[in-house]
């Protein structure tokens, strides 16, 4: 147990490394998602009334591609110079390592998403219920998009060209995650509850935790073969 | 019994059986077809509020119940093959990949042909037409990963291990586009009440939904056969077939 702990924990440690020793890359995702957010007002209507309306939705959207966006890389470079099949080689289970993985993700693109949201609240002019209720979803919501996310990766890894099709592949599994969530924001908005989707992202995250992590390795022993 | 599904998972015994029963599921299909069209287009009473536009549905509705039920077929194949590795039930999976994807375009294609008339728009936003929407994509998904694999046995296990992350989200989809909003009519054949259609309606329906059901087993056998050729073209009993 310990040394799978530790094995768990060094994971972490090189993935999130890592990410630091490339602060440039860490920051485009964040960027990606902050330019999305701003072409909605340029694009559709600078009318705070309609921006107000729209705005969980343009979040939430910019949030998801975003998430696409930094994925892609979350298994290329272990591919590329073999570490990837030193895990799979590894005694331990697959299935810890790579939740080690995700979760190192999810630090360095979801939870800086977290941090930003407010700002973008703020630029689309929401009522400070519904921006509450959008950091309640992200929380829930974007480790959710790592772990569903993560599959897809998995599986397309091995490919020369995976980035349109793991658009393809991801993007209608993130669909329940964008109707709760939304949904809550828009509730939130409105002066209503939002407790049950909130507890229906929450029943969603505790499924992944418990069945991406093997799918996950399963796709990885896949792309791998 | 038992037997006889030990050998037809092999794949010489299916492609004999196969090729024996083909004929006979095509023959029940055409007559399952004619008769569903003929008691469906002339027999049936024209509906009380739609008119005659209503006949829409013995094509729209079997498309829809396809739809699905290739898609839980295929995720059925995919745990067959995960568990026992029995790789005809691969090949019967990724053969009925297409089709599923066609009949869903077709649901939704009569559907909204049958919409505007009825609710004046093509297309509305609403929780079964969105889902019908999203199983689509999942069905492309499916078959872009599979055909961007060069390797057709890893093709096959990924894009099963796809199939069956689908399944689960499958019920999620359904019913959170359920609750998100709704305007398509309820249920009225599969409740547990009796059905709250005319047996003369039900029928045709019935008739059609077998057709479609059939028609599906034929092609997918005539398709599975194909694929089996391609793949076990080096094997002993292809050769011994075509000398």
């Amino acid at each position: 147990m310990n040394g799978l702990a530790s094995a768990f924990l060094a994971i972490l440690r090189r993935d999130l490394m890592l990410a630091f020793r490339h602060r440039g890359e860490l920051a485009n995702p964040l960027l990606f998602f902050l330019i999305v957010v701003t072409l909605y007002p340029l694009g559709v209507s600078p009318e705070p009334e309609l921006l107000r309306k729209i705005a969980p939705g343009v979040i939430w959207i910019a949030a998801l591609l975003a998430a696409l966006f930094s994925l892609e890389n979350l298994f290329r470079s272990d591919f590329d110079d073999g570490s990837l099949e030193q895990m799979l080689l590894s005694p331990r289970p697959l299935s810890v390592l790579v939740i080690a993985k995700v979760l190192a993700h999810w630090l360095v693109s979801g939870l800086p998403m977290l941090l930003l949201a407010p700002l973008l609240a703020l630029l689309l002019d929401m009522p400070s219920k519904a921006a509450w209720a959008l950091e309640a979803t992200l929380a829930i919501g974007t480790p959710l998009l790592s772990l569903i996310g993560a599959i897809g990766v998995a599986l397309t890894v091995g490919l020369k060209r995976g980035g349109i099709l793991l658009t393809l592949l991801i993007l209608p599994l993130y669909i329940p995650v964008l109707i709760f969530a939304t949904n809550a924001v828009a509730a939130a908005g409105a002066g209503m509850p939002i407790e049950g989707q909130l507890y229906f992202l929450a029943a969603l995250l505790v499924l992944a935790l418990t069945l991406a992590p093997v799918a996950i390795a399963a796709a990885l022993r896949i792309s791998m073969s | 019994m038992w037997t006889f599904f030990h050998k037809l998972a092999s794949p010489k015994y299916f492609y004999r059986i196969s090729g024996k029963l083909i004929p006979w599921l095509g023959t029940i299909t055409a007559v399952l077809f004619v008769s569903g069209l003929y008691f469906g287009l002339f027999k049936a009473p024209p509906d009380y509020q739609q008119g005659e536009s209503y006949r829409i549905m013995f094509v729209h509705v079997p498309a829809a119940w396809m739809s699905l039920f290739i898609y839980t077929f295929m995720a059925v194949l995919y745990a067959i093959h995960l568990i026992w590795n029995i790789k005809l039930a691969d090949v019967m999976a990724s053969s009925s990949a297409a089709m599923g994807a066609s009949f869903t375009f077709l649901a939704l294609a009569t559907g909204s042909l049958w919409g505007k008339p009825m609710w004046g728009t093509w297309w509305v936003w609403d929780a079964r037409l969105t889902s019908e929407l999203i199983l689509l994509f999942l069905y492309l998904g499916y078959i872009a990963l599979v055909s961007a694999i060069e390797d057709k046995r890893t093709a096959a296990r990924a894009g099963g291990l796809l199939i069956l992350v689908g399944v689960v989200n499958i019920p999620i989809i359904h019913y959170s586009v359920e609750w998100w909003n709704t305007l398509h009519q309820g249920p009225t054949v599969t409740k547990l009440d009796k059905p709250s259609i005319h047996p003369s309606m039900l029928l045709p329906l019935l008739l059609m939904a077998l057709a479609f059901q059939c028609y599906y087993f034929t092609l997918v056998l005539v398709r599975a056969r194909t694929e089996l050729l391609e793949r076990e073209r080096r094997s002993a009993w292809i050769k011994e077939l075509f000398g």
